[in-house]
């Protein structure tokens, strides 16, 4: 099923990089049915050792030969489980791997910048979630087969490797700042650094949002299980962050009159 | 025993004459000596999938059992409890197991039906389970739904029909806007011919096309913007058919600026250390905070024009100024936001407790108070936020409703956030008291024991275990494993038992670990994301006695959902007065004198003939009550003897 709509989506379009991974696709998909025809055997197995254990005694080699057995189809299920996405779900994952690529640029400049303990704390959870996230996309990505972009930041640059993909098609990303605003930042400090990084990451963030709905709203996309999770758990945590950051933007400026 | 017997009858012929029977006595000691294992033994446990190595403390593994091979490999979620049974959500659908025999669950009925995360509830003959992902069918079927738009999915609430529980009928469902990441249901006390589920969604808005009315607009533009609110579906019992949403209250209107909790002990003490270090402080954000050294030179320099080392002339004038420097620096601004809404979009979890009227809502970036004394028009009467925490969760009200503790799930529940460098007090649970409908914000507590980074780990599920005197929670912890903790000092919770296993993979991060544990008549039944359904009993400990274990077992209930909270009543027994005699040993709340004349006199009434009890339970119950005023806990000396009156009154 999920072959047939791998298929689908793959042959409909006229793209040198989507055959590439097409090809990849159906060593991938020969690889699981081998593997789903072994599960398979290994249930019928154990589903008759099961019944005699029942009637006697299970032995302890019995029992051990059952979990054998059952750990075999569960890595074959949760392997043929991988099969079940589509271009978008890629292109999702490789886009926002940059995407919290830069945010990691921002929030590393807080302590550096004098910024408040508050704004610290912040950038600071910003910079464990979403490297956390990074890496939970790019084994996402590995173990589909899909090139995984490597994430290199010197300073204020970010270099993506990997994927073929233009460092420019990242900066059209929706949200992420120019190469002039990550300067205008990385030159602020104390206060004004506080207010300039929480407005910029709003809109970072605002950013990642739209890209989750983006994703949403296309056909077949956001059905496998990770994909689903990713997704919104990074759409309900930036729009948390996003309330809490514009929170702390009306309580500076309260404060300052 | 005919010796007993005897002596017994023999003592009770003899009017003025009682001969002792023997008792024991159980260990115990108190909270703030708890000897755990060091090192701690759930550190660095061996991987595997079926054997992983195991860790336990104070806490048994009573049986093991994998999900069957339609449900293996896919996502194990919440539970619910009927009778005899336990009901475990699964994203393929629905598990029925029969836990009568905690040693050997039964599974009765494997029900196909995909959806995530398809958190289940019970009431009466119905059973509620939660859709919210993109793939789940009206008809059921396992083979997603591929079109953005589509009038085959559902996101929403199914219903189904569970008088035989062993075979439920799918009769109705309700479909909403965000879908149901999670609900609650509630049985309002003066109204028995509905139930009401509170839907919490944290998915996106569906589009129009696909479900008419439901808008993503903010509330300014369109004010029936499916964010900003919750939905309330009423279920007519009678007619569960015809259940439908009944109202979608925005119980976050005017959500603003809620009063922060301030600092943890420990953030308090870092203050002061730096403070009495000569660091330069200033009130921000309604708090004091440590400036940092940068910014303290970088002032020097800037406002004050002293080049090289400030002398302690110069340090004073700086703090003089400090107040005004700052307030300049943050200039005008800020103003581009005054019209966009703060305040969160939805809840994550509503924890109803019907008996108090109150319901806690865990709301991305708030903790909610809740009047739920009208079902259908919840009000809200208080809000927290702390910048700790990432993401409100779930609450659990202490069975007096005096506290009430949040999870944060920060990360989602998918990462590994209880890594030896991840911070105590981020993805935690946080304690308040509940103070003439305030909450106060009293200490954080995370599980101690670091995990890999291949195991999701963060606070999750989890409910009270009622031990009479005590609040005592079990938690999951997803791959951090099963804690048990006492929170009655809100000021500083502590662990006392635990169970945990190996990561999953040992080179990868697989999900697994308890999504939820709940203590259920006795047994501690948790879902196990990857390895299914794992059923526990507690040990006894000098933190926990085997009276206090007995007690907590004698509260029956006849069904259990996740975010329902039942108000715990204990009968009145012997285990009940014993347990509360051990409490007051443990805290040394009674002399050893006092403490041995309540246990003899509680197992010679135990012994003795229903005459003989009736008078030794009355003379004990008035002795204890002598002894209240001179306790350092007089109101739990008089609920010792408050149970042994009511042990007299038992016929």
């Amino acid at each position: 099923m999920s072959f047939n709509l791998l298929l689908v989506n793959l042959t409909g379009r006229n793209n040198v990089y989507l055959k590439r991974e097409f090809i990849k696709s159906m060593f991938k998909v020969t690889k699981v049915f081998r593997f789903t025809s072994v599960a398979m055997l290994c249930v019928m197995f154990w589903g008759c050792k099961s019944t005699q254990s029942t009637e006697n005694t299970a032995t302890e080699s019995s029992a051990k030969a059952d979990k054998a057995e059952l750990e075999e189809l569960y890595w074959a299920k949760i392997d043929s489980s991988k099969m079940n996405f589509t271009e978008a779900d890629v292109k999702f994952m490789t886009g926002m791997i940059g995407h919290h690529a830069q945010a990691l640029i921002m929030s590393e400049l807080a302590p550096k910048n004098g910024a408040s303990s508050q704004v610290q704390t912040l950038a600071a959870r910003i910079i464990n979630a979403q490297k956390d996230e990074i890496a939970t996309m790019q084994n996402w990505l590995r173990e589909r087969d899909q090139p995984v972009p490597e994430v290199n930041i010197n300073g204020l640059n970010l270099m993506i490797h990997g994927t073929g993909m233009d460092h420019s098609n990242h900066m059209k990303m929706a949200g992420m700042l120019s190469q002039d605003q990550l300067v205008e930042l990385s030159e602020a400090k104390g206060t004004e650094f506080d207010r300039l990084f929480l407005t910029y990451m709003i809109q970072h963030h605002s950013g990642a949002v739209t890209m989750v709905k983006t994703l949403i709203n296309t056909d077949g996309a956001v059905q496998d299980e990770q994909a689903f999770r990713l997704a919104t758990d990074i759409n309900v945590d930036q729009i948390t962050e996003i309330e809490r950051m514009k929170l702390m933007l009306s309580q500076m400026s309260q404060e300052s009159e | 025993m005919i010796v007993a017997t005897a002596l017994v009858t023999f003592s009770c012929s003899s009017t003025e004459q009682m001969m002792d029977v023997e008792y024991t006595s159980p260990t115990v000691a108190p909270l703030t000596q708890v000897d755990s294992p060091s090192p701690d033994p759930r550190v660095g446990l061996g991987a595997g999938l079926f054997d992983a190595e195991e860790a336990a403390w104070n806490l048994t593994m009573v049986s093991q059992t994998p999900p069957p091979k339609d449900f293996l490999g896919v996502t194990n979620s919440d539970l619910a409890f009927k009778g005899k049974y336990a009901i475990q959500g699964n994203y393929n659908g629905v598990l029925v197991w029969d836990i009568s025999d905690p040693a050997n669950p039964v599974l009765t009925k494997e029900y196909l039906c995909p959806a995530s995360q398809s958190d289940v509830s019970v009431y009466g003959n119905l059973m509620f389970v939660s859709g919210e992902g993109f793939s789940g069918r009206l008809d059921c079927g396992t083979e997603g739904v591929q079109e953005a738009v589509s009038d085959v999915r559902l996101r929403g609430i199914r219903i189904f029909d569970i008088t035989d529980i062993e075979d439920p009928k799918y009769i109705s469902n309700v479909q909403t806007c965000r879908g149901s990441h999670t609900h609650s249901v509630l049985k309002d006390p003066n109204d028995d011919d509905n139930v009401y589920i509170y839907v919490s969604g944290s998915a996106p808005v569906r589009p129009e096309d696909e479900l008419p009315g439901c808008s993503d607009a903010s509330p300014d533009e369109d004010s029936n913007s499916a964010l900003f609110r919750i939905e309330v579906i009423k279920v007519p019992l009678a007619n569960p058919e015809m259940a439908a949403i009944a109202s979608s209250p925005r119980i976050f209107e005017n959500l603003e600026e809620p009063p922060s909790h301030g600092l943890a002990p420990s953030d308090k003490e870092a203050l002061e250390t730096a403070k009495a270090n000569g660091a330069f402080t200033v009130e921000f954000g309604g708090q004091e905070n440590v400036l940092p050294s940068q910014f303290v030179s970088q002032l020097f320099k800037t406002q004050m024009g002293v080049d090289g080392e400030p002398t302690a002339a110069d340090s004073a004038a700086l703090r003089e100024k400090l107040p005004s420097i700052i307030s300049n620096m943050f200039g005008g601004g800020g103003d581009e936001d005054e019209d966009s809404r703060k305040g969160p979009t939805q809840c994550h979890d509503i924890t109803l407790y019907p008996e108090i009227g109150l319901a806690g809502g865990a709301c991305e970036g708030y903790g909610l108070l809740l009047d739920i004394s009208d079902p259908v028009n919840p009000k809200r009467i208080d809000a927290v936020a702390d910048s700790n925490f990432a993401y409100w969760h779930s609450a659990t009200f202490s069975n007096d409703g005096n506290k009430v503790l949040f999870t944060d799930e920060w990360g989602g529940g998918g990462q590994p956030k209880c890594r030896e460098s991840d911070p105590m007090e981020w993805g935690a649970n946080a304690i308040f008291t509940i103070d003439n409908g305030k909450m106060n914000f009293k200490d954080y507590y995370k599980l101690s024991a670091a995990q890999t980074s291949e195991e999701n780990c963060v606070a999750h599920n989890g409910s009270l275990i009622p031990v009479p005197g005590r609040d005592i929670m079990v938690q999951a912890w997803y791959q951090g494993g099963i804690s048990i903790f006492d929170w009655t000092n809100p000021e500083n919770a502590v662990e006392i038992a635990y169970h945990d296993r190996g990561p999953v993979s040992p080179d990868q991060m697989q999900m697994g670990g308890s999504w939820s544990v709940y203590w259920y008549n006795g047994a501690i039944v948790s879902s196990e994301i990857a390895r299914g359904l794992d059923i526990f009993a507690l040990e006894a400990s000098p933190y926990l006695t085997e009276n206090e274990i007995e007690a907590a077992n004698s509260v029956k209930l006849d069904y259990l959902n996740a975010q329902g909270q039942p108000k715990f009543v204990w009968p009145k027994t012997f285990a009940l007065s014993k347990a509360y005699v051990d409490q007051l040993e443990r805290n040394k709340e009674l002399n050893n004198t006092a403490v041995n004349m309540a246990r003899q006199s509680l197992a010679n009434a135990e012994k003795a003939s229903p005459k003989m009890r009736k008078q030794i339970l009355t003379k004990l119950a008035s002795q204890i009550d002598g002894l209240a005023s001179a306790s350092g806990n007089s109101a739990k000396v008089k609920m010792l003897a408050d149970s042994v009156r009511g042990l007299a009154s038992n016929p």
